[in-house]
């Protein structure tokens, strides 16, 4: 039952079965567990991600492409809901609207740069797509009679996501039961379906040929496999999650501008989660997205703790500066990318294979001996 | 008699340089036919332009009478012609099992499928563990392919190939690098195929002891042409291949 709802892709570490029980757990019951609206607002954020970063993954680590351009399709379905609310008003069949569009035009975009660009080098696909990824972010600046321009689109949810609708008057476990509940656990859910939807994907016989073509696309040409239609094919479902993650985002700010869901900071956290979390593993999404974001959301408090400890140390008061916040996030990624090169699920992996083997190792020279 | 794999007139042109030029020649199933010749005499381009990886300048491929030449390399594998690489050519960070399991699965045209779970074809595993144990490799399935040993890479090679059941088998040094011990299962294999009436196998070889017991005929290349054919004892007597391919001065 496990296995076919992980598709056979255990975790293969206890470290990392007990890390990922703890980050589900915690997404699971944060309402409860974490009180307030910002680690609410933490939560879906690192939800949000894990989707986002596990659909680049599918691109990155189990097809090799380097793409820039995945903030463009996480911009679409954000703004696809957005604009559909926006001129339909807050009802269901203007969220439904909005995503078909937005994955409509995130599977036509994702296919013409797929064919576009694909057959030529890994350099020049990924320059192109940091072109038509800019292209696209200044495109949605400048149409601001659709886009809201660089301010944004502000706007009303469905009633049963708002806060205002209460499911009952009585709150449970201290937590009223409103919209911002559901809303999240909506995402949640989300979150939770469509992670094992990607973790099914790359372990079907369609996800074996894609890390084939990574290890060896020469070869697995030879052997039959149509390498330009699985690139592509890749291409089109890995842009088809991240927009799905863009409208999971844009309905649970009930807003979205440029800077939330399309600017090439956000495609930078991407590529730093994948790498820290570990490229091809998925599970990297998960454990990364939580890391960086509460990182990248508590570290500046910390550091206030932190800097007013040591107010009477000069040099390390300053140092410690909750302005400095980024400097000190820069040395985590540093620190993490020489210590984990393949990431930490890979790191995880490795280190339970060789334990698995040395007590193999022991298990056989002790069987030997009596 | 029908060739199972014909060229007719093949030529392949890199800017001046003439590789493989205007060679016609047929090959009958249940036979295996070496290719010879010295280093650049375009033995390998000949293989590519049939096996796909190249397209030809001039001239055609013809399987089973029917013209491939503008077929692409993954369509003509799957209509069987199969292909063992002179370097080797593995999906480094996979398990030796993995890198056969995928032929076996392109074979069975399985790769569009995005919604079972792998590990759930149980019969391609147990096809590829069959393949592994006929080259020997099967007590290696879950090392990955980079970690093999030169020899035993060679052998993960020519079990892909096998892995695909083609029709046409085109061997390109299969034995490169092998050590004495090892070259015995290679040999053995391809042994097994000739007896199978409807396979054709093509072999590029240097081991001229090697060609002379397994060839039922001999092809020379030599400077991109076709300039000797026919039987091995002959073949190998005659003044041209003393002369292009053993680099014997033959005197008048």
């Amino acid at each position: 039952m496990l296995s076919r709802i992980l598709s056979g892709d255990f975790p293969r570490s206890r470290v990392l079965t007990a890390v990922l029980i703890v980050v589900v757990l915690g997404l699971a019951l944060a309402p409860f567990v974490f009180p307030g609206a910002r680690a609410l607002n933490v939560a879906a954020k690192i939800c949000v991600f894990i989707v986002l970063v596990a659909s680049f993954d599918l691109l990155l680590g189990y097809t090799g492409i380097v793409s820039f351009a995945h903030t463009m399709f996480f911009g679409i379905g954000a703004y696809g809901v957005a604009v559909a609310i926006t001129r339909m008003g807050p009802s269901w069949a203007a969220v439904a609207a909005g995503v078909g569009v937005a994955l409509v035009l995130s599977f036509a975009l994702s296919l013409v740069i797929g064919l576009f660009s694909l057959r030529v080098k890994a350099m020049f696909y990924a320059m192109i797509t940091l072109a038509v990824a800019v292209a696209f972010q200044t495109l949605a600046s400048q149409l601001s009679d659709l886009t809201g321009g660089e301010d944004g689109l502000s706007f009303k949810v469905p009633e049963l996501l708002t806060p205002s609708f209460s499911l009952s008057e009585t709150p449970f476990l201290g937590v009223s039961l409103n919209g911002k509940l559901i809303s999240y656990y909506l995402l949640f859910a989300a979150t939770v379906l469509l992670f094992l939807v990607m973790l099914r994907i790359v372990n079907s016989p369609f996800g074996r040929v894609l890390q084939a073509i990574r290890e060896n696309e020469f070869r697995a040409e030879a052997l039959g496999y149509r390498t330009v239609a699985y690139r592509t094919a890749s291409n089109v479902l890995s842009a088809s999650f991240a927009t799905l993650a863009g409208a999971l985002l844009a309905l649970w700010l009930r807003y979205n501008g440029p800077d939330t869901s399309l600017s090439f900071e956000i495609m930078i956290d991407i590529l730093l989660i994948v790498v820290i979390g570990g490229m091809g593993t998925l599970y990297g999404a998960v454990v990364g997205s939580a890391i960086f974001i509460i990182a990248q959301n508590y570290l500046q408090d910390l550091m206030k703790l932190a800097s007013n400890a040591t107010s009477g140390v000069p040099v390390l008061r300053d140092l410690l500066h909750p302005d400095r916040w980024l400097l000190w996030l820069g040395l985590l990624f540093i620190i993490s990318v020489y210590r984990f090169p393949i990431g930490i699920v890979g790191k995880l992996r490795v280190n339970a294979w060789i334990k698995a083997r040395a007590k193999a190792m022991a298990a056989a020279t002790a069987k030997g001996v009596s | 008699m029908s060739f199972a794999l014909e060229t007719r007139d093949l030529t392949i042109r890199f800017g001046g340089h003439v590789a493989v030029n205007s060679v016609t020649c047929g090959f009958v199933p249940g036979t295996l036919t070496s290719i010879v010749g010295p280093n650049g005499a375009g033995k390998t381009t000949y293989f590519n332009l049939i096996s796909g990886q190249l397209r030809a300048s001039a001239g055609r491929v013809l399987l089973r009478g029917e013209d491939i030449s503008s077929r692409s390399a993954p369509q003509r594998s799957h209509l069987g012609i199969g292909r063992a690489f002179q370097l080797t050519n593995l999906f480094p960070n996979l398990t030796v099992l993995e890198n056969v399991r995928l032929a076996v699965q392109s074979r069975a045209r399985l790769g569009g499928n995005l919604w079972s779970v792998w590990s759930s074809h149980r019969e391609l595993i147990g096809r590829a563990e069959e393949v592994l144990e006929t080259v020997a490799l099967a007590a290696k399935r879950d090392v990955a392919a980079s970690a093999l040993p030169h020899g035993d890479q060679r052998k993960l090679e020519v079990a892909i190939l096998m892995a695909l059941e083609p029709d046409v088998f085109m061997f390109d040094e299969p034995t490169a690098g092998m050590s004495v011990d090892e070259v015995p299962v290679i040999l053995d294999l391809i042994r097994a195929l000739k007896t199978q009436a409807d396979k054709t196998i093509l072999l590029v070889e240097h081991k001229m002891d090697v060609v002379r017991e397994l060839s039922d005929r001999i092809v020379v290349l030599h400077n991109g042409a076709l300039v000797a054919d026919g039987e091995p004892a002959a073949v190998i007597a005659s003044p041209v291949v003393q002369e292009a391919y053993l680099g014997v001065e033959v005197k008048k």
